[in-house]
């Protein structure tokens, strides 16, 4: 245990000082190549560089390498393989706007790892009622997991700060999770998500100096999804996550189809004069969830970040209340 | 508090999820065909994938029913 405990320190370190080193580095690439995007929600014109992936991905590599070597395992290496293709996927529609279609279906493929590493139970963990054995619904849970977890980071990086602080909070919270559970492996597998995040998070934090992009949404989707299931924690999981998952609910019942949020041409929110963000009154908008969080009236960027964190801690701990929960029967 | 119907929203949902866990696991996991030799196994998925379906259908409606009634005020808004 005591090893255990110093290589989840190593790997925790490794995670956040590559990532906390290498960022500024990328943000100058970046620049010098004109990989900038425009920000939205600044009253003066700021251009933004994009993405941060690369970084993000450097850091999850780095720290799980270190931690393979000190206890190889096949649900490490499932880990790298689908967080990688995932990056890759992202990267892919960072450098070219591909269609509404084409992530979930690529998402689905970079599932394809796990099933063929064997790194999976086929039961599916309730609360209170134990769990259920479904094989051939498992690998078609596996398939669709990852491109909704992906989606739905992806999804909620619409403000400054928000993907990388929100899946900062989520990972953490599934850490808490597989030790209540007592897969110590797995938490210790999980530990570069949350510092990667938290790292990225001093630059992605308003005012952004880098955007995640795809590439960095994806990537920390597909780990947080894949860790869900090499965890066995898939329910806990989706409860960590549910004010993303809400988001993208919301966006697909208002708009009734899979696209992306740029194809949206009513847009959700708008600007006051003094540049807060303001609901659309527009009928034809899409809801979502930072559109019904300012319903109540104009807030700053900012202030609409420490909302969604704030929902993010309340489902945190409903996640660690269910996995609690695990332990007992009735 | 802002956002306070969101937290009810995450909270309904979160019961929902814990009832239609013990749903699955307590009254449909049980669930055994019997009667066809061979293909009982392949039934018996294709029976509890379709119902796993359905109330996960059932789920996302009354998931966005309840949005329109804890939202109403938001989304007239």
């Amino acid at each position: 245990m005591l090893d255990k405990t110093i290589v989840g320190i190593l790997i925790s370190a490794i995670a956040f000082v590559t990532v906390y080193a290498i960022t500024p580095g990328l943000i100058n690439a970046l620049t010098k190549r004109n990989m900038v995007v425009k920000d939205y929600n600044k009253e003066v014109a700021t251009m933004v560089a994009r993405p941060g992936g690369p970084s993000m991905l450097a850091g999850i590599l780095a720290s799980e390498f270190v931690l393979y070597t000190f206890f190889p395992s096949t649900a490490i290496l499932a880990i790298i393989i689908t967080t990688s293709l995932a990056f890759l996927v992202g990267f892919a529609d960072d450098r070219k706007v591909l269609g509404g279609w084409f992530k979930p279906l690529a998402l689905a493929g970079t599932a394809i790892p796990i099933i063929l590493l064997g790194v999976y139970l086929p039961h599916l963990a309730f609360p209170l009622f134990g769990s259920v054995r479904i094989p051939e619904l498992y690998l078609a849970l596996i398939i669709f997991m990852i491109p909704v977890m992906g989606n739905a980071i992806n999804s909620i990086d619409v403000l400054n700060g928000v993907a990388s602080g929100f899946m900062t909070i989520a990972s953490f919270a599934l850490t808490i999770c597989l030790v209540i559970i007592h897969n110590y492996d797995v938490a210790l597998a999980s530990l570069p998500l949350g510092f990667v995040s938290l790292a990225f998070y001093k630059y992605h934090k308003v005012p952004s100096r880098i955007f995640p992009g795809d590439s960095g949404a994806l990537t920390m989707g597909a780990m947080y999804g894949t860790l869900a299931i090499v965890g066995h924690v898939e329910v806990i999981a989706a409860i960590a996550l549910l004010p993303a998952v809400i988001n993208s609910f919301l966006f697909l019942s208002s708009v009734k189809r899979v696209i992306e949020h740029r194809q949206i041409k009513a847009k959700p929110v708008v600007h006051t004069e003094d540049f807060r963000l303001m609901a659309s009154d527009d009928k034809s908008a899409p809801v979502t969830l930072v559109r019904l969080i300012l319903a109540n009236g104009p807030m700053t960027e900012k202030q609409v970040g420490f909302v969604i964190f704030r929902l993010a801690l309340f489902s945190a701990a409903l996640a660690i209340i269910t996995a609690f929960m695990m332990e007992i029967k009735i | 508090m802002k956002g306070k119907p969101i937290f009810f929203y995450i909270f309904v949902m979160w019961t929902l999820i814990i009832g239609g866990g013990g749903l699955l696991v307590s009254i449909i996991a049980p669930l055994s065909i019997h009667g066809f030799g061979a293909f009982d196994h392949i039934l018996d998925s294709i029976v509890k994938a379709a119902i796993a379906v359905i109330l996960v259908v059932l789920w996302v409606l009354l998931m966005s029913r309840i949005k329109n009634w804890i939202f109403q005020k938001q989304m007239s808004h």
